[in-house]
């Protein structure tokens, strides 16, 4: 089969590898019929996610039709049309059991690697890193979906797959983000960030209550998404001063909840952005946490910083004196997606959100290299890719 | 405590290694007590094994000493051995956790380094591992000790390629949800034949091995199979 592999940093190539088989019992095999690049994917991409190697196959959101289950896989049959979440979880250990999917016990074959860096290790993943269980993503014409008589949700035929699709992880990534605000009537949310995590991050704050979301980038066709689609209130950081801004707009209180969905290669104007990207280049530090700086110095007393954004290493200049003054709780981690796929499924059924609204480009698998060149540097105003394996190449009336 | 185990490779090779050994120690010695400083004593203590050697004609034993008798007891007894303790915790009531490791022929199914092992009629088994250079290294043991879904300790037995011995705690915890394994591996430590194969079975990291045996055993019993990621493990 064709499939989209990590090369190298900033080396991305379509090739044929052998198709997936039954390994496990609980194993399904899964005939991609559409998967996205995720902003994460860029991680991979720019070299900064530890133990990938050459060949490895890439992508984490995916969904499909069934072609073979294992042989203790009673709830999947061949034919079902599945949305894959993107953390594998085994469904009986204690954290699956506690509703802390990601951080199954029993799912990353690697998890010794995890525990070196970490202390313990959360679950596998699909397509990322050696460290996180090294199983092949669906970035290809086939996957293999351990443990698929727990993870794939089904979806009714009445729907897309471009509707439901982004259920494998960015809205409920999005959506976990803005649960975790513990927000509550009246609440003015701030989101760093308007990629698709930050989009569906501003989403899912007012489908959970808040007043006022306000939206934080510096690419104007995001913002313009944040405005149009999301309602948020939109602050360029490149034009205004992010802190005085927020402070002003909240009479002086700042945000009840910030949410950083930018993680550890923010992007800043001021002296600690250009401090990180310095050390970074050097190897002298791990992440760039300009972001989470900012959304800390700007909650108010007693707030929620919540971080859906990626992090992986040791954070400088780390403000955890602010976050202790005031008093903050911070949230943090990968989405426990086995919690959140069926209640956002019903939440699309009601028609109460369509994901489809952010995609921008529509390719085929062949397309790859160059779409994560041209999601990397936001070119052509890209904001979320979406390949159809069995969809031919590239052309420019492929766009939307 | 050491096993009175005299054997043909402790005793001295020549003369002249004993009065070299006694030559270089008593100059260590001289040299360490005569600086009056943390460095001095260092050098005054580490004379001491030379010194041994040179009035014996051995070096000095440790632990259990150069040479491995095969009775457990003399070999592992007292502080004796390489000790590896691990523990891990599963969402599993006692019993059946209990249940699985005592039939020690699913043993292999997460201990990698097992190829097989068959409870003989007499009450006892016998353990087949892969050795190095593909030898299989085989050794009987009994159970000495077993207190259903509490505990249950075993101990190789004369005769074996291996001088191993081993105990298994089932702790019920987390309020009964759960339950707590702990293991506590002894074997001979690598000197001599036994030593060195049981040495190789657990590799250079035994805590990691055991601990890595652990996970899958977890796993078999939460999740029903080991994940795997790829073909080849």
């Amino acid at each position: 089969m064709r499939a989209v592999c990590w090369e190298g940093k900033g080396k991305i190539q379509v090739e044929t590898v052998p198709d997936p088989v039954i390994l496990n019992p609980r194993d399904a095999i899964i005939k991609v019929t559409a998967t996205a690049i995720c902003g994460s994917d860029l991680h991979l991409y720019n070299g900064y996610i530890p133990t990938m190697q050459k060949g490895d196959v890439l992508g984490h959101e995916f969904m499909g039709e069934v072609v073979d289950v294992g042989k203790d896989n009673h709830r999947l049959k061949v034919g079902d049309r599945v949305v894959v979440p993107f953390t594998i979880a085994c469904g009986h250990c204690y954290f699956c059991k506690e509703q802390l999917w990601s951080l199954c016990d029993n799912s990353n074959p690697n998890a010794w690697m995890a525990e070196k860096l970490y202390g313990y290790s959360g679950s596998g993943l699909f397509g990322y890193s050696h460290m996180y269980g090294g199983y092949p993503g669906g970035q290809a014409e086939y996957s293999r979906v351990p443990f698929a008589d727990i993870g794939p949700l089904k979806v009714p035929d009445n729907l897309t797959d471009e509707q439901v699709l982004f259920l494998s992880d960015i809205f409920p990534t999005g959506y976990m983000a803005a649960d975790n605000c513990q927000i509550t009537p009246g609440d003015t949310v701030a989101v760093w960030g308007c990629g698709p995590v930050g989009q569906f991050a501003i989403k899912s704050a007012y489908l959970l209550g808040a007043e006022r979301v306000i939206a934080i980038d510096r690419f104007p066709e995001r913002l313009a998404l944040a405005s149009s689609q999301g309602g948020a209130e939109t602050l360029n950081y490149e034009d205004v001063d992010v802190l005085d801004a927020l402070r002003q707009m909240t009479g002086g209180q700042g945000p009840d909840a910030c949410i950083d969905a930018v993680g550890l290669e923010a992007h800043g104007t001021t002296l600690d952005a250009w401090y990180d990207r310095a050390k970074t280049s050097m190897y002298l530090a791990t992440d760039r946490p300009h972001a989470l700086r900012q959304a800390i110095s700007a909650c108010r007393k007693g707030g929620t910083v919540s971080i859906p954004g990626v992090y992986g290493g040791w954070l400088d200049k780390f403000p955890l004196g602010a976050a202790f003054a005031k008093g903050l709780t911070l949230k943090m981690g990968q989405t426990h997606m086995h919690k959140y796929m069926p209640i956002l499924l019903e939440r699309i059924e009601r028609g109460e959100i369509d994901p489809s609204f952010i995609i921008t480009h529509r390719i085929g698998l062949e397309d790859a290299p160059e779409m994560y060149r041209t999601f990397r540097d936001k070119d052509d105003s890209c904001i979320k890719v979406v390949m159809k394996p069995g969809a031919p190449a590239f052309t420019d009336d492929g766009h939307t | 405590m050491d096993a009175p185990a005299p054997g043909h490779r402790s005793i001295s090779l020549g003369d002249a290694e004993n009065w070299l050994a006694l030559g270089t120690g008593a100059l260590l010695l001289v040299i360490g007590a005569s600086r009056r400083s943390p460095f001095g004593a260092c050098l005054a203590v580490s004379s001491a094994p030379l010194l041994y050697r040179g009035i014996t004609g051995r070096w000095p034993t440790l632990a259990s000493g150069s040479l491995q008798p095969d009775r457990t007891e003399s070999a592992l007894g007292g502080g004796r051995g390489v000790h590896v303790r691990e523990s891990v915790r599963l969402d599993v009531p006692v019993a059946d956790v209990y249940r699985f490791w005592r039939r020690l022929d699913n043993l292999p199914r997460f201990m990698t380094h097992l190829d097989r092992v068959t409870e003989t009629p007499g009450g006892n088994s016998h353990w087949v591992a892969a050795g190095p250079a593909g030898l299989a290294v085989e050794w009987e043991a009994e159970v000495i000790n077993e207190i259903q879904d509490k505990l249950l300790a075993w101990r190789s037995l004369p005769g074996s390629d291996v001088v191993t011995a081993g105990s298994v705690n089932f702790d019920v915890v987390r309020g009964g949800r759960s339950t707590q394994v702990s293991v506590h591996l002894q074997y001979a430590p690598p000197a001599g034949r036994a030593g060195a194969l049981v040495a190789s079975l657990f590799g250079r990291a035994p805590s990691q091995t055991v601990r890595e045996d652990l996970r899958r055993f977890k796993q078999l019993l939460e999740a029903g199979e080991i994940p795997r990621a790829a073909a080849v493990a």
